[in-house]
């Protein structure tokens, strides 16, 4: 049996790690200048936990995963005391209408609403919708604009299921929110959710015999920084471009990349114009190139990009780091950047990339990685 | 009549920490209830459980197996199944996965 999960204690400045696999959740924590990570898990032991969140705007942290049994499905847990608890899992508050011939399939994403907005909470699922929380995430309820809309029919399931990933509400614009999922592409709207417009061109769609269909693309994420939010960096299935008015036009970035082909991607916490990612070989082969574990960087919003592997494994790595697999928190020393493996791995860098440590090995496959500095 | 519904060990919790749930059906004529008059009459004391059973849409959740006695009830009927005096529903995972 799993050791029981007892919740962490975490301090002002301690960096705080979610790790989701898909045999539960564990959390880690460390202080500033601390040598190694306490780690404690597994949380919702034998459920796959594709989605997790921190929430820190009401000041205290509150932490938000989506379990998913096998069989009994998904739900929503909550917990104010840093895992020592969660919410009662009776509540199953995420559900389409019965009309909509919709079952909910897992939770992909869990979003905090803006700053301004402390009871809003978002919900990217599977088969592809946002369910939004208006009341701090008591009940939610479906978008109507992405539930009802015309495409619907049109959107395909990927490897993964036809599951919303990427949710990017405009921190300067309440109205504006931009969305990402596999098969489809990436979509916004201006209007509060009622209507939603893809926004693909020049976003390439390999596997189709129209390359540069209107939607239908395969966009693995998408990442922006909240102090630029219009200047969007997106990982496709084959393909890493850059726009710079949300999604109205995308660029080819690909400069310098081993493979243009991946998952993982996110933003530096103080600089706009720096993005990490994890290049894959290919989509027949997903693997690290070269078996060589190695994170790039670019500093200059794409115009080029550097390998990263001190302290990474340079030999028979053959390493897959998945969509939620990557994420960065802001840091004393200037930015931590951490991701987690299929192969149940996590690394953190403390110092934006250039050196990277081992958190844990041996755990389940590694599906989403959240980092947050304990305020 | 009364049907018995047999829970899993992972569905106890839901329902009070029991394991085997009681139900009273209201059942015009001699006909036995249906799986499906089973799974309401749960629905009513235990919607958490039967939520876990049966999907927004009304369908078996897809690794959930319902068997009435030994018959698994894909092969058997379905929600529309008999369940006959002194037969218990059994609710258990299925043996996917991975």
């Amino acid at each position: 049996m799993p050791q029981d999960a007892m919740g962490i204690e975490g301090t002002t400045g301690d960096t705080l790690l979610l790790l989701g696999t898909t045999k539960g959740a564990f959390l880690a924590t460390k202080a500033p200048g601390e040598r190694g990570w306490k780690v404690d898990g597994p949380h919702f032991p034998g459920e796959e936990v594709y989605a997790l969140a921190v929430d820190a705007r009401r000041g205290s942290p509150v932490l938000w995963a989506a379990p998913g049994s096998p069989f009994f499905g998904t739900t929503l847990r909550r917990s104010d005391d840093l895992g020592a608890s969660w919410s009662d899992p009776e509540a199953r508050t995420i559900r389409f209408p019965e009309d909509s011939g919709l079952a909910l399939q897992r939770v992909w994403q869990i979003r905090p609403g803006r700053a301004e907005d402390p009871d809003t909470l978002y919900l990217g699922v599977e088969p592809t919708c946002v369910f939004e929380s208006t009341d701090g995430g008591a009940s939610f309820a479906p978008v109507d604009g992405m539930l009802n809309h015309e495409h619907r029919p049109n959107w395909t399931p990927g490897k993964g299921g036809l599951c919303l990933h990427t949710i990017l509400p405009d921190p300067s614009d309440s109205g504006r929110m931009g969305v990402a999922f596999s098969t489809g592409g990436f979509y916004r709207t201006d209007d509060g959710g009622a209507s939603w417009q893809p926004r693909n061109t020049g976003v390439r769609a390999e596997f189709l015999p129209d390359k540069h269909p209107e939607y239908g693309q395969c966009v693995h994420k998408v990442a922006h920084h909240p102090s630029r939010p219009e200047r969007l960096f997106l990982q496709n299935h084959w393909g890493l471009y850059r726009s710079d008015d949300w999604g109205d036009q995308w660029t080819d970035i690909a400069n310098g990349v081993p493979s243009d082909f991946g998952f993982a991607m996110a933003v530096h916490p103080q600089e706009p114009d720096t993005v990490y990612i994890v290049p894959l070989e290919s989509d027949g082969f997903r693997c690290t190139p070269d078996a060589r574990l190695r994170v790039y960087r670019t500093r200059d919003a794409g115009a080029s990009w550097q390998g990263l592997d001190r302290g990474l494994p340079q030999q028979d790595a053959y390493e897959t780091v998945l969509r939620d697999g990557l994420d960065c928190a802001p840091n004393g020393s200037g930015g931590g950047v951490f991701f987690g493996t299929r192969s149940g791995k996590v690394f953190a860098s403390e110092d934006g990339g250039d050196s990277w440590e081992l958190v844990r090995d041996g755990l389940p496959p590694v599906v989403c990685v959240k980092a947050a500095t304990l305020a | 009549m009364s049907v018995a519904v047999v829970l899993p060990s992972q569905l106890r919790a839901l329902a009070g920490g029991r394991g085997r749930v009681e139900l009273d059906l209201q059942v015009p004529g001699d006909q036995p209830p249906t799986v499906a008059e089973a799974l309401e009459a749960l629905r009513r004391m235990h919607p958490a459980v039967y939520e876990r059973i049966v999907d927004e849409r009304r369908e078996l959740r897809p690794h959930v197996n319902v068997f009435v006695g030994r018959e698994d009830i894909r092969w058997s009927g379905g929600f529309q199944a008999p369940v006959p005096p002194g037969v218990e529903l059994v609710v258990l995972p299925s043996v996917s996965g991975g």
